[in-house]
Order: structure tokens, then C-alpha cells, then sequence
């Protein structure tokens, strides 16, 4: 039967499953069939934090929402134009997001009285039109994918697990993927167990075969490919983007990378992923407890190394006073904050940008603390690779932000040229810069570059330089014990003039404002990027004028920031928190900066954020 | 990938031309204890000992953590850092795996190590990370100014105890041996021999060495540890434990320790037991549990205390290991290459 192809320019697609029905991999696996085919994209993993919440209940639904396109994309998708609902409970958390006319593909098999019951359907809703409104899909799953393996040696529960292969084939053939990868990807992941294998492969051909012959499918669908600058491209998620700039950083700067880290969600996979690479000379230390995972970090800092802990909110809680003793110590180290929702435990796989004030003052003391912050997966890389950059050149910790939705989120990466990335060789101290009143010379661990104000680090090893250094205030220059009035003045205005100082060095904040006729200007930070840009987009589209600028630094701010903020009548600051950043552009720049928050747990819907947008515009020209 | 045996705490760390000299290993930093504190007897002693290693005096780092004791580094003219409260072992942990060319020793009081930094002491000893750690145990808080300690007796009057501590103490040797460390030995700040003696052989050990230091402090808790150092009761009261000795004190060895066959010790008078019934003392057990059992015997008040050497066994250290798993992929995957790491995985050519 020849079906009907019909062409769309973007595609949002919703897998979503019981915690255990493999929604994830079969997210992951329809991605990277995308990618090859050369469409952007955007991902959004959503899933509980249970690792097995009961099964079939709502708690349990797992969740993978996939954007892709013959343009640029930017977010991953407000609402899904397709859900693929694995069971009851998949259908009824994800409803909601579907805009009316939208596909639903459900697996009948589980629409069981009991499965329905569990989460609180009355009647089945695929016989009582409640989904009259949508182009239900109504497919056994189940049963088809365990027919199709019939003649495999393998278990009913392995056939039946199957099911979202089959469910893959099936998609795949809907938006015309191309599927060596995945063939080949099965052959890899079983290569231990052949027939599963061999099973998998064909529930995979089987969904394919499925959509040529049911009649449940009319229409395929044609997604071309997206005009993307030429090269080389790999898809990527925010943490193993984040590793990868870690590791670049240590290659570029010659330091041996060293990480002390406890597990936490969501940032445990950076942990993961440099484990593996112990042949860049990467060593990993899972820590007892996350004090102990950054004071490690800071003591292979002392000894040279280029020192990174890595954690989530409630992590840094506890590596406050470590970081403020490596701002006294005036060493190199990164401390990265894969933000989640908060306060306390929160919701450990959801986003929030509410970290940035902890960040900024969450220590005793004036500890000031260079902070700089990713704006999208890819985007990890570069942010991993510039906080390194600050700390190594200036001798201080760095605070690199992501999020949840960053960290699991992805999207094609255009692989860097590595030799054109920064230099960040280091001159470490190899002799004496001071000497005393008669004349012998000695060694100063706080007399300062007076271009930088960073100081000399002279790692253990260095004969003649042998040194002490602490938490408790130090004379300047010699560095030895001082309670001096007039010293400690003086300590901490140049502790914090060096991290002013910075600002001279990043690029200034850059403005998108195509007509220059903007009277509203747009500014981010963090993973908030792509929906403000989808949503500036969309404002432009029906004629508004909007300006956006995004920081990828917060601490110190581009030299500019306050020149850019008073050039519009209004900025408008959405954050995923209660207005952390406005906050501090209010503070700074005496701006009347306009908060627009939202603390769901996931990122902005570019529509909610056009209307934002364009009620600003509105407001002003009224 | 193993590592090769009979490596010493100090085989990778460069040796000096010429041995250095106390004076050069002393910084020029007035210290700052009180007069009469213990603490000066034992940097003293580190002072004069430390040289004798030979090593090359660049390559040593000395890690502290906040408290009298914690002022220790600034008195030492090597690589030194003064840290947070109860982290010094975590630090030292991240150095000494970076850097296997050191020799790292961390100083704590019994505040550091076990009271607010206890979870990271017990790691790096379970660990068996290549570091010397010195608890100089004065059972008393003194840079807070006199509140009761993790080690002081129960119902001490301190400043924050009026009516008497109700906190049970824990008995440092014991908790150390709990977490499996290699070395373990205890030691007295006024005994200038057996402290230097217990140093030498903690530094020589590959691994964790758990060094506790009975040490007074004459401002807040003056004459802690008078019975084992007067000469009227020390004799009564020291067991001088000597690996392949039987365990015997006294100023004749008049008085004997033996296992009771109850899965206990007792203490006998040597000459109305065999010889060859009394303990052995053997630092070398592959089980740590009758070095246990010497750790809990008496206490210093009613008792007896042993010091020397309760353990000494050999165990990879982490930083071994660690270095070890390095050495291993880059030989057999070869050296790290950027640019194919980040081309790993599926990728795509777009041309225009």
C-alpha cells in the first residue's frame, strides 16, 4: 500500500512510558537517527527521580520530548504534535501538553481495567471519547512485538520489553529515518546476547513493517534537512559536553585534571564520563561526602593539578567554607553546580536557575567568586573550557553553572577545531621574586601580577619556594599571619579588585537587536537561552521589535552590561527562579529591570515567553 | 596493573644531595603556643626528625586543619597548608593522589580528626591513601578555650560541661583500628625517643599511618597524662608494645598481658604464668583485632595505657592504584587524543 508523504518543517514528538519501558533509550536512539539525517534538534529528557517508581502509576511516567526541524531549533518543543503513550498513566500525565488535532499513539494492550483504575480513569478513555479532539493511534504494542518474536529462544518478559523497539521501527518509518545506527547500536549493546540482539532487530523491523501495511497510518511525513554550518557534528548532552570541556581544558592548559566529586543527581554523569578517561591522565575521586570531594580538588590544586568538584545545589551548601578557603588560598578550581530544583531535596531531576545568588554570596565573609554559566548542552563545552580559563589565569575558584535541563538535554554540536581553542598554558612560579632586607632573596606567595593581581603559584616540588599558606587573613606580599587593621583592608579590597578586574577580560555582552528600533531589551542567563531566542523570534516574526543578551557571565559582568541596560526603555529578565538575576541588575545598575519567573521545574515555553514579550512592548507604548 | 611490592612510604619521593639541617627545616615564623604547651616538644622533635629522612625538603607538605595543633605547618619550612576545620585529611587525600612525588603529613587535634573532620579521617585510613597523620591528643578544646573534646573523659568538668560531660569517649587508637588503617601506632609528646621512633616507622610505612600523640595542654587540661610520664607511675602504667615481644611492663616486666581464651586479655603477674602463655605482640596480623583488644586494655586513670606500634600490615594504597589505572590505559589505549574523543560516538559531515 504506497501511503501519502506530506512535508513539515518541524516535528515534536513525546515518547513516554513506564520508568522501566525503556522511554529514554528510545529517545536517545530516535535522536541520534536524527541527527544523522541532518535536521536540528533539540532534547528534553524528563523522568522521575525514583529509579522504579511502581509501575504503571504517575509517579512512574518517564518521559522524552524530541524538536526537530528543516531550520534552527531552539528549545525543545512547548507541546509535542505527536505522543506516543506506552500506557494509562503515560496518556494521562502527558494529555494535557497536546494541543487539540495532535497524533496519539497508544499501546492498547495496557489500557487494562485495572492498569486504568490505577490512575484514575473511570472508563477507558479510548472508547469514551475523551480523545476526540486528537488522531488517536490505537496499536497492541505488546501483543504485535510478541507475535513478531515468536521464533526467538528468549523469555516472554524479553519479547515483551521489546516493545519500544518495535514502537521505534515504527516512528522511524513514520518520519522516514534512516536506522543503520540503531541496527547497529543493538548489535553493540547485546553484543553478549546475540538472540536478544537478533529479537530487538527485529521488533525494531517489525514497527517499520508495521507502519508500511496497517491502515492505522495514511500519511508519512518528510522533516528535510536543517541548513547547518558545514563540518563536523556529533549530538551531544550539557554533562558529557561539560567533561569534554574539563578534559579540552586540561589538555590546553597541561594540567592533569583531577576531580573530587560526590554523587548527585543531576550531575553524577560528569563523574561518570571522566572516569572513563584515565588516559588524558584524569583522575577521579568519588569522595565520603561532598566536603571531602572539593577539598581534595583544592589540595591536587595546591599540588598542581587542575582541581574541579562537581555537584548540585545541595552540594555546594556544603562546600561553602572550602570555597571560601580556596578565595583565601588563591588557587585555581572549579566548582560546577548542576542546578535542580530547590530548596532542600526538591526535585533532583528538574531545572532551576535559583543557584545564581547562592553562587554569588554563599559564602562568610567578602568571598567574591567569578561565575560563569552555559546556555545550552553544546554550549557546556565552551562555558567548562572559559571557567577554566578565569581560574587558572587568575588563581581563583570559578563557579561554572548548568542545570538540570542542560545536563540531560541535547542537541548537534559542531565539533571545534581543538587547536584553535584558548591556550591555557600556565607559568608556574620557579624562583625566588622577593628578597629580604640583606639581601637574600626569598619567596613571596602573595605578591601579585599588577596586571592580573592573580598570585604566583609555586606547586610543592619547586626547591626554594617553599611556602605556607592558610585560611586565616595573610600580610600582603609575604603572605605570613597578619591581624594588621590596615592590612586586611587592604587584603580584601584586592581579593575583590582581582575579580573586578576580570571584567576587562571576556567578551563584551553582545546585543541582538537586527532593526535597532528595540525598546525592550531581553536578558538572560544560563539554559534560558533557547526559549528566549525562539520567543524573540516569534515577536520579530509578527512584527514587534525586541533586543535579546544573554550573559555567560555573572561574575564579573561584561564591562558594558550597564551601558546595555540603560540603552532600553525596559529589560525584561525571565529566570527559573523568583528574579535572582533582576535582583542583581537592580542592585548594579539602579535598572528597573522587569522579573518574569517561573519555577516549574522545567524550561520556559517560548509562547508563554512571546506574551511576556510582547506585553512589555505593550505597556511601553501605551 | 599491580603495584610493585616493598615500595616504603617515601620510595617516590627525590632524595636530598645532603641531608638538611633543623634549623632548615624551621620557618621563620614566631610560634605562637602557650608556654609549656606539648605542641612544642613535638615540633621539636618533627623539626629534628624530619631532616633525617633525607629527602628533599621541596617534596614534603605538611597539611593542618583549624585548632592549636593546626598552627603546626607555619613551623615548618616546607610546602605547607592550614585549613579548614576537620578537612585536612580530605585535602591531603586529593594532594598525595596527584602528586605520588610527596611526602604529605597531616597534623590534627582531636577536635580535626575526631570530632567535626571524624568521616574523612575514617576514609582515608579505610582508603589507605599514602599519608601521615598526627593526632596530637590533648582531650581538651583549646583555641575555643576549654570546652570538653570527643576524647575527653566522661564527667570532665570543662567549661561547657559544669556538671560533668555525659559524652562517651571515643579512644582514638581503637576508632582507627575500626576503620582497618594499616598503621597505627600511639605515642607520648614528652617521650623524645619513642616519638621520634613511632614517626621514622609511620613514615616508612606505604600507606595511611595513624600516628596519636598523647600531648598536654598545661592551660585547660594541665597533668592529663602525669601517670604515664612521672617516674614514680610510669613504669606501672606504659605497655611498651615491641613486635615479636611478648607484651610485658613494669619495671621488671613484672606484670604480663595474655589472651583469657574468652576472646579477651588479661593482666598476669609474669612470674605465676608461663612464659609462653603471654602475648606476642605481632604488628603484622593480617586481622586487626587483637591489636583491638590491646587498644581497649585499661585507661589512664585506673590502668594502663600501651603505646609503640599496634599495627603495621601492608595493603595497596589508593593513590597506588589510582596511579596505577592511569599508567595502565595510557599504555595499552595510548595517550589521550582531543579531537578523536570529541569525534567519538555517531557523527555526521554536513557540507554545504
Amino acid at each position: 500500500m504506497s501511503k501519502q508523504v506530506r512535508q513539515r518543517e518541524r516535528v515534536i514528538i513525546r515518547f513516554a512510558g513506564d520508568s522501566g519501558d525503556g522511554m529514554q533509550l528510545t529517545g536517545d536512539r530516535f535522536t541520534s537517527e536524527t541527527a544523522e539525517f541532518g535536521n536540528d534538534l533539540s532534547t528534553l529528557p524528563d523522568f522521575p527521580a525514583e529509579i522504579r517508581a511502581p509501575a504503571g502509576t504517575l509517579p512512574g511516567v518517564s518521559a522524552f520530548q524530541l524538536h526537530f526541524a528543516d531550520h534552527d531549533v531552539r528549545t525543545p518543543g512547548d507541546r509535542p504534535d505527536v505522543l506516543v503513550a506506552m500506557n494509562p498513566a503515560a496518556l494521562k500525565a502527558n494529555l494535557q501538553d497536546l494541543p487539540a488535532g495532535g497524533d496519539v499513539i497508544v499501546n492498547t494492550d495496557e489500557f487494562t481495567p485495572r492498569a486504568l483504575s490505577k490512575v484514575g480513569y473511570d472508563a477507558n478513555p479510548l472508547e469514551d471519547g475523551s480523545l476526540d479532539a486528537y488522531q488517536v493511534h490505537s496499536i497492541p504494542l505488546t501483543s504485535l512485538t510478541v507475535k513478531a518474536l515468536e521464533s526467538f529462544e528468549i523469555t516472554r518478559k524479553d519479547a515483551e520489553r521489546a516493545k519500544n523497539m518495535f514502537a521505534l521501527g515504527l516512528l522511524s518509518w513514520l518520519y522516514h529515518r534512516p536506522v543503520d545506527s540503531t541496527l547497529a547500536f543493538l548489535e553493540r549493546k547485546f553484543a553478549k546476547t546475540p538472540e536478544l540482539a537478533k529479537a530487538n532487530v527485529a521488533a525494531f523491523n517489525a514497527g517499520w513493517s508495521f507502519g508500511e501495511t496497517t491502515e492505522a497510518f495514511t500519511v508519512r511525513y518528510e522533516v528535510k534537512p536543517a541548513a547547518m554550518t558545514s563540518g563536523l557534528y556529533r549530538n551531544i548532552t550539557g554533562n558529557t559536553a561539560l567533561a569534554y570541556g574539563l578534559i579540552a581544558a586540561s589538555v590546553r592548559s597541561g594540567l592533569p585534571l583531577f576531580l573530587g566529586s560526590y554523587p548527585i543527581t543531576p550531575a553524577s554523569d560528569i563523574l561518570h564520563e571522566l572516569a572513563k578517561h584515565k588516559r588524558f591522565g584524569v583522575r577521579t575521586f568519588q569522595a565520603e561526602d561532598e566536603i571531602a570531594g572539593i577539598g581534595a580538588a583544592l589540595g591536587a590544586a595546591f599540588g598542581g593539578a587542575l582541581g574541579v568538584t562537581t555537584t548540585s545545589g545541595p552540594g555546594i551548601d556544603l562546600k561553602s567554607e572550602t570555597v571560601g578557603l580556596a578565595v583565601s588560598l588563591e588557587l585555581p578550581l572549579l566548582v560546577v553546580d548542576v542546578q535542580r530544583a530547590g530548596p532542600s531535596t526538591g526535585m533532583p531531576t528538574k531545572a532551576e536557575q535559583s543557584d545564581l545568588l547562592l553562587a554569588m554570596f554563599g559564602r562568610h565573609g567578602e568571598a567574591p567568586v567569578p561565575i560563569v554559566a552555559a546556555s545550552s548542552p553544546a554550549d557546556c563545552f565552551d562555558a567548562a573550557v572559559e571557567a577554566a580559563r578565569i581560574a587558572v589565569k587568575y588563581r581563583t575558584p570559578v563557579f561554572l553553572m548548568s542545570d538540570a535541563y542542560l545536563a540531560n538535554g541535547s542537541e548537534p554540536w559542531l565539533l571545534p577545531d581543538v587547536d584553535a581553542l584558548p591556550d591555557l598554558r600556565v607559568d608556574f612560579a620557579t624562583a625566588p621574586n622577593h628578597e629580604k632586607d640583606d639581601g637574600t632573596p626569598e619567596f613571596w606567595p602573595y605578591l601579585r601580577d599588577p596586571a592580573t593581581l592573580a598570585r604566583p603559584w609555586a606547586v610543592p616540588g619547586t626547591p626554594g619556594l617553599e611556602h605556607r599558606i592558610g585560611g586565616i587573613e595573610k600580610a600582603d606580599g609575604s603572605g605570613n599571619i597578619s591581624y594588621d587593621p590596615g592590612n586586611h583592608e587592604m587584603m580584601v579590597r584586592l581579593r575583590q579588585a582581582k575579580i573586578d578586574g576580570i571584567a576587562q577580560d571576556i567578551a563584551p555582552l553582545e546585543v541582538d537587536d537586527p532593526t535597532g528600533e528595540a525598546e525592550v531589551l531581553v536578558l538572560g542567563w544560563g539554559s534560558t537561552y533557547g526559549p528566549i531566542g525562539a520567543a524573540v523570534a516569534a515577536v520579530r516574526a509578527e512584527g514587534g521589535h525586541v533586543a535579546q543578551a544573554h550573559l555567560r557571565h555573572l561574575n564579573p559582568m561584561p564591562a558594558n552590561t550597564g551601558e546595555v541596560v540603560t540603552r532600553y526603555r525596559r529589560v525584561l529578565v525571565p529566570e527559573m527562579n523568583l528574579g535572582q538575576l533582576s535582583m542583581l541588575i537592580r542592585a548594579r545598575y539602579l535598572v528597573d529591570a522587569i522579573p518574569f519567573t517561573r519555577v516549574r521545574g522545567l524550561p520556559f515555553k517560548s509562547d508563554e515567553l512571546a506574551d511576556a514579550i510582547k506585553d512589555v512592548i505593550e505597556h511601553e507604548r501605551a | 596493573m599491580s603495584v610493585p611490592e616493598q615500595r616504603t612510604g617515601l620510595s617516590l619521593v627525590p632524595v636530598a644531595d645532603t641531608k638538611g639541617t633543623k634549623k632548615e627545616y624551621t620557618s621563620d615564623q614566631e610560634v605562637r603556643w602557650c608556654p609549656g604547651c606539648g605542641d612544642y616538644a613535638i615540633l621539636a622533635a618533627v623539626q629534628s626528625f624530619l631532616p633525617e629522612l633525607g629527602l628533599r625538603r621541596e617534596n614534603i607538605v605538611c597539611i593542618s586543619g583549624i585548632g592549636c595543633a593546626a598552627r603546626f605547618p607555619y613551623y615548618l619550612n616546607t610546602y605547607g597548608i592550614h585549613s579548614i576545620h576537620g578537612r585536612a585529611p580530605a585535602i591531603a587525600t586529593g594532594l598525595a593522589t596527584s602528586r605520588p612525588d610527596l611526602s604529605v603529613w597531616v597534623i590534627g587535634g582531636d577536635g580535626d580528626f575526631m570530632s567535626i573532620g571524624g568521616n574523612h579521617l575514617i576514609h582515608a585510613l579505610r582508603r589507605n591513601v599514602n599519608l601521615k597523620l598526627l593526632l596530637f591528643n590533648n582531650r581538651i578544646y583549646g583555641l575555643t578555650k576549654g570546652q570538653y573534646s570527643p576524647t575527653s573523659p566522661a564527667g570532665m568538668l570543662t567549661k561547657s560541661t559544669p556538671y560533668g560531660s555525659v559524652d562517651h569517649p571515643f579512644n582514638p587508637v581503637s576508632l582507627a583500628l575500626g576503620a582497618e588503617a594499616t598503621f597505627v601506632a600511639r605515642t607520648i609528646d614528652s617521650d623524645r625517643k619513642h616519638l621520634t621512633e613511632t614517626l621514622r616507622m609511620a613514615a616508612e610505612h606505604r600507606g595511611a599511618a595513624f600516628v596519636e600523640i598523647l600531648q598536654n595542654c598545661d592551660i585547660f587540661n594541665d597533668g592529663a597524662f602525669d601517670v604515664l610520664k612521672k617516674p614514680e607511675t610510669r613504669d606501672t602504667h606504659v605497655v611498651r608494645l615491641q613486635h615479636g615481644k611478648p607484651v610485658t611492663f613494669g619495671a621488671n616486666a613484672e606484670r604480663g598481658v595474655r589472651l583469657t581464651g574468652r576472646g579477651g586479655l588479661e593482666v598476669v603477674d609474669t612470674a605465676k604464668v608461663a612464659q609462653d602463655t603471654l602475648l606476642v605482640h605481632d604488628v603484622a596480623h593480617t586481622e586487626p583485632a587483637i591489636a583491638f583488644m590491646l587498644s581497649r586494655l585499661g585507661n589512664v586513670d585506673d590502668g594502663v595505657t600501651p603505646i609503640g606500634v599496634f599495627r603495621a600490615v601492608e595493603r595497596e594504597t589508593y593513590d597506588d592504584q589510582v596511579q596505577a589505572q592511569v599508567d595502565h590505559a595510557v599504555t595499552n589505549d595510548g595517550p589521550g587524543d582531543l579531537a578523536a574523543l570529541l569525534a567519538s560516538g555517531d557523527t555526521w559531515t554536513i557540507s554545504s
